[in-house]
């Protein structure tokens, strides 16, 4: 198995929890890091820490140089057509607030904005606070029984006053794949800009924005084996010129007078200030290091264990599955019959095993199933069957205590 | 009436029996099985302290110069947590409980329970418990 093969890279997973070997299910919240993303940031801190874009020394000059190799790194790994659409930011959160920042002065009153129900609250709350300051109306699109959003309802609400559609790629919570490339098709068709979270779908899948068309597309380094604090966001030439600055400061200008100032060109407009520099070029090892392992080896591992692990969860009595869309990341999002999430974390963390429990900062899901929150098991490269083995061992001894 | 210390040393006694984690965890269970549920009336909004992962359930009463507790939850291990927290302070002077530290949780090792990471409620319960204390304090005069 490919685990077999990684998991030597990664030192966190031979730590012990509570006198446990580790067993690390909380993937979607954020992954571990291999020895070489940690070898990175060591390494520049060590051989080359200085900032970018200024000093013609040469420190800086290395600092710079594999600061902006990252850019290309990432402008290659989504197929964007230009590094300057490549924007560094602070993660996924900080993206979309760039976004949703920027068209306050381009909506108006009478415009809508669609989101989902599946919904990070970081692709919402942005929206709604867009919605507040323009006037703009939010829509929604809702989520069936098995985690699907319909897209029925989501046609149905395209018109020509939707300015703006927001939704994610995959489902954080339950692990739904949507319909990226249709989806988006379906709103320029009406001449919505889309703006697409990513973060859950760049850790496991091949993402090409070029062919999905998308506007907009965020992501974040920590939860692809890279360095926390830092993110991108890719958006098209022609929306990124059109946007405001969001932050003002030093590095997003070319001219500064006392009265105005004139802004720097793509990316730089968008990143004011000193940049998380260690943690750019960390994500620049995990880029490789993920390149070198393989993306369709990654994913075909993860939808192998999602298979096994859906298949062992389901053979304990009282466990229901949220989340049961055709097309799914490695995401096991449960509950068991009569028993409190959260008393179910609690005991799986006294046996070593980490997993999330609660809303997921996805509190709209849990009010459709009606339910306070799930257990959430979710999947990266280096899980392998003996850790789901252990998860489901676990629950079985939880859920005998708890009974 | 006992004391807080004597309740206090109470606690540990019991617990000094259990020797791994199950033991300790089927007794929190337990405990939280064991605790009286709040009426539906009590358990409205403004007694309800919302945490993202359990909701805790907290009112008090002063009688005579003593305060009682009714507290809930919706997960059993809170509840037991509820139940060991409330131990203590069941019934004691508003003077005493405003400034009770809880000090038996750490030998315990269950100040894990109160960390805000947990969102559990438990923490915010805490601080409503003393906050009560303070309150029956000032009412007295």
């Amino acid at each position: 198995m490919l685990s077999d093969k990684i998991r030597s890279d990664f030192p966190i997973l031979t730590r012990q929890v509570h006198g446990k070997s580790l067993v690390y299910l909380d993937n979607a919240a954020t992954t571990q890091k291999p020895q070489a993303v940690i070898d990175a940031l060591v390494g520049y801190y060590s051989g080359y820490n200085s900032n970018v874009h200024r000093g013609v020394h040469q420190l800086s000059q290395e600092a710079t140089e594999a600061f902006e190799a990252v850019r290309r790194q990432l402008q290659t790994r989504i197929n964007a057509s230009e590094s300057h659409e490549i924007i560094l930011t602070k993660g996924t959160t900080d993206s979309l607030n760039l976004v949703a920042h920027g068209f306050r002065s381009i909506l108006k009153p009478e415009d809508e904005i669609i989101v989902t129900q599946l919904e990070h609250h970081s692709n919402l709350v942005p929206w709604q606070m867009l919605a507040q300051h323009t006037g703009a109306t939010l829509r929604y699109v809702p989520i069936d029984g098995r985690g699907v959003l319909d897209q029925a309802v989501y046609q149905s609400l395209l018109n020509e006053r939707t300015k703006l559609v927001a939704f994610n790629h995959i489902s954080n919570a339950l692990g739904t794949i949507n319909p990226v490339k249709a989806m988006t098709a379906a709103a320029h068709a009406v001449g919505a800009v889309v703006v697409v979270d990513g973060a859950q779908a760049l850790p496991h899948s091949h993402v090409d924005v070029q062919d999905l068309d998308v506007d907009f597309y965020a992501g974040s380094a920590h939860k692809m084996y890279g360095p926390t604090g830092v993110g991108l966001l890719y958006g098209k030439t022609a929306w990124l010129e059109t946007l405001p600055p969001y932050q003002g400061g030093g590095e997003m200008i070319s001219e500064v007078a006392m009265d105005q100032s004139s802004y720097a060109g793509l990316p730089h407009k968008f990143e004011a200030g000193t940049p998380n520099i260690a943690g750019v070029i960390g994500w620049g090892a995990a880029l490789s290091w993920m390149q070198q392992v393989g993306l369709e080896a990654i994913e075909a591992h993860e939808q192998a264990l999602l298979a096994y692990g859906t298949e062992r969860l389901l053979a304990i009595p009282g466990v229901k599955i949220y989340g049961v869309a055709p097309e799914k990341a490695a995401v096991l999002s449960f509950n068991v019959a009569g028993v409190h999430p959260y008393d179910v974390g609690t005991l799986l963390d006294q046996m070593g095993i980490a997993v999330r429990t609660g809303q997921h900062c996805t509190q709209p899901i849990m009010d459709c199933f009606g339910i306070p929150g799930t257990i959430r098991a979710s999947l990266a490269a280096y899980t392998s069957r003996e850790d789901l083995d252990a998860l489901a061992r676990g629950l079985e001894k939880a859920i005998a205590l708890l009974a | 009436m006992e004391s807080i210390a004597q309740r206090e040393a109470a606690i540990l006694e019991d617990f000094s029996f259990f020797d791994d984690w199950m033991d300790k965890y089927e007794h929190l269970i337990a405990l939280g099985k064991e605790l009286s549920p709040m009426s539906e009336e009590q358990k409205v909004e403004e007694n309800q302290i919302k945490g993202c992962q359990s909701q805790v359930w907290l009112c008090a009463r002063e009688e005579e110069g003593r305060v009682f507790f009714d507290a809930d939850a919706d997960a059993i291990i809170t509840r037991g947590m509820i139940a060991l927290l409330l131990r203590p302070v069941q019934g004691q002077a508003p003077v005493d409980i405003a400034s009770y530290e809880f000090g038996f949780l750490d030998p315990l090792g269950l100040t894990a329970h109160l960390s805000p990471t947990r969102a559990n409620g438990l923490l915010s319960m805490v601080k409503q418990i003393r906050l009560y204390g303070v309150a029956f304090q000032a009412k007295r005069g």
